[in-house]
């Protein structure tokens, strides 16, 4: 399997990354040679193998539903490149 | 008795805890020689951000509990602190430039728990962009040079990668220890290529709450460190059972530092022949067969075991990861922190041009690998056949253990390259984590400990891997190594202005 420009554009559409133009080309042959050496995956008989979904032999951690944390909409804030009394402010969505 | 060392930065770990709790010397002492190194290193770019003025603090505070009698295990200690931890109040950027103006609100655990073992932070070190690197070369800060140059050369070496910026800190004694973390290898890559100990827990030993994500399944914070008792003693304090993060495991934290010295005698000591590769130095090999000799001088019992999926590693790695890495860094839209796009018209171009600007090449690569394989019409192809594959992979280690306690295998396929030797090929740069991307996959500890020198004078490395939980055992076993290889090469320091 390969990629070729209009799959590189959307995936990049899907990834939410702005590709130039001047870029898809040499990205479709970067993530060709990536890929044609992953097929070397399929040498591999994996019939009846189930998938691994995690390492740690342990069952995930249940606690009580309640509050633990909160009241911190400041600290949230401190980072937004752009806010307004505790929102985030992005440009128009809905007009 | 204890003695000081010429320089105080020369200290190990051990002996500055032992020197600092005897008030042999004071931390405001020992904190100020490192402050002073890490200054007179800047052609290094091993730090991102420099906290002279909150360790001379910490050490102040450090100084006031010793006289008090009311010493931590850490107490007054000078660290370094890789990008990708936390910090509250100082800058973390996870060596990208999306986080470039990112101050965290909170503390990662681990460091928290270093920090209330008394524990000073000397600042945060550069790493490759979100961890995703070999050789310290993605970082939006610049490349970290390797403290260690061949022999009658003046060519600028890797320190390896992603942890490059703390693995030179730590061999160009610039900090007692170091935290780094580990999705591929990006321990024990860059410790073995700058001649120091690194070590990868098991998965769900050290707390991954407050490390900035890249592949959470794979993902693991560990020590690095000059030698092998540091990683122990520095091991007990970033460990922890944390309620904030569901795999970190219900063990108690052993005392890591208690049996290092118990020796190999009757250690079933497992050689994996697949770890054998084409095209690899052969002084690669010659260390390899040296180290196991060694070890069965020193009462070991060697015995040859097959992990027969090795070779399928790096690609299901390098689905895995990538499928990983695109759904965490979702999160970074130039909305709620990070770096935002100017002028955008609507929130789509938004989103894309802010991390098109704030990604570099190589993340926006394996976001878009990532995307690819988890996308409609190719999750089984790839991604759920990697999936299995990482069973089989897992498995194969499963077999070995009947047979031995621990693996011996070569850290890296070889020492540290130059600078831009391999950014043109991903491929090549990604079989630096040839021997070091099973124990990820695997979920178990790794340690890569200094071993020996090429003949034009680079340090190489060979690592111990072992059964889930039993870090106690490849200390021991690496501690072993240590002592009979008597590694004790040190980089000139040509970067100190002269």
């Amino acid at each position: 399997m390969s990629v070729d420009k209009d799959t590189v554009r959307r995936i990049a559409k899907l990834s939410r990354i702005a590709l130039d133009e001047a870029r898809v080309g040499p990205m479709v042959d970067e993530l060709n040679g990536i890929f044609a050496w992953v097929q070397q995956l399929n040498e591999v008989n994996v019939e009846g193998v189930p998938p691994l979904t995690s390492v740690v032999a342990q069952r995930l951690k249940m606690r009580e539903d309640e509050i633990t944390d909160g009241g911190n909409a400041n600290a949230l804030m401190a980072n937004a490149p752009e806010g307004e009394d505790h929102f985030f402010v992005v440009p128009k969505v809905v007009e | 008795m204890i003695t000081l060392p010429a320089t105080l930065t020369d200290f190990t770990l051990a002996d500055a805890r032992d020197a600092v709790h005897a008030k042999k010397v004071s931390s405001k002492e020992l904190t100020t020689a490192y402050v002073k190194a890490v200054a007179a290193a800047r052609p290094l770019n091993a730090f991102v951000t420099e906290t002279p003025e909150r360790a001379l603090e910490m050490a102040v505070a450090s100084d006031v509990r010793i006289a008090h009698g009311v010493a931590r295990p850490l107490e007054g200690l000078p660290l370094a602190i890789k990008d990708l931890f936390c910090t509250k109040g100082v800058k973390t950027t996870a060596g990208s430039n999306i986080l470039s103006n990112f101050i965290p609100p909170y503390e990662s655990t681990v460091s928290q728990n270093l920090w209330d073992a008394g524990a000073v932070m000397l600042g945060k070190t550069n790493m490759d962009e979100f961890a995703m690197g070999s050789s310290n070369e993605t970082s939006h800060f610049g490349p970290v040079l390797n403290p260690w140059r061949a022999r009658n050369s003046n060519a600028n070496l890797v320190p390896g990668g992603s942890s490059g910026g703390s693995a030179a800190a730590v061999s160009g004694n610039l900090c007692l220890a170091a935290t780094g973390t580990d999705t591929g290898g990006s321990i024990r890559q860059p410790a073995a290529v700058t001649g120091i100990v690194g070590m990868k827990p098991t998965y769900g030993r050290c707390s991954r709450w407050g490390i900035v994500a890249f592949a959470s399944s794979l993902d693991q914070a560990g020590p690095m460190t000059r030698t092998v008792r540091d990683a122990a003693i520095l091991l007990k304090h970033m460990a922890s059972v944390d309620p904030k993060d569901s795999t970190s495991v219900d063990i108690p934290v052993p005392d890591y530092e208690e049996g290092i010295e118990a020796g190999v005698k009757g250690l079933r000591v497992g050689i994996p022949k697949e770890y054998r590769i084409d095209g690899a130095p052969p002084e690669i090999d010659a260390l390899w067969s040296k180290g196991a000799s060694w070890l069965k001088e020193l009462g070991a019992e060697i015995v040859e075991v097959s992990l027969p999926h090795t070779k399928y590693a790096l690609p299901t790695y390098y689905i895995v990861a990538p499928a990983e890495a695109s759904s965490n860094l979702a999160r970074y839209d130039g909305v709620r922190y990070g770096r935002r796009a100017a002028g955008s018209g609507d929130i789509i171009e938004l989103y894309e041009r802010s991390r098109a600007e704030g990604f570099g090449k190589e993340v926006q690569r394996r976001i878009l690998i990532g995307t690819y394989v988890l996308s409609s019409g190719y999750y089984d192809a790839y991604y759920a056949r990697a999936q299995k594959l990482r069973t089989l992979i897992a498995r194969d280690f499963d077999e070995a253990f009947k047979k031995c306690d621990v693996l011996l295998t070569p850290a890296t396929p070889g020492p540290a390259f130059g600078v831009g030797e391999k950014t043109a090929d991903p491929v090549s740069m990604y079989l630096n984590d040839v021997f070091t991307v099973t124990v990820n996959l695997a979920g178990l500890p790794g340690i890569s400990v200094p071993a020996g020198l090429t003949a034009n004078g680079l340090p190489l490395g060979l690592q111990f891997i072992g059964k889930a939980f039993d870090e106690a055992t490849i200390l021991r076993a690496a501690r072993a190594i240590e002592l009979a290889s008597g590694f004790d090469a040190k980089p000139v320091q040509w970067w100190r202005a002269t």
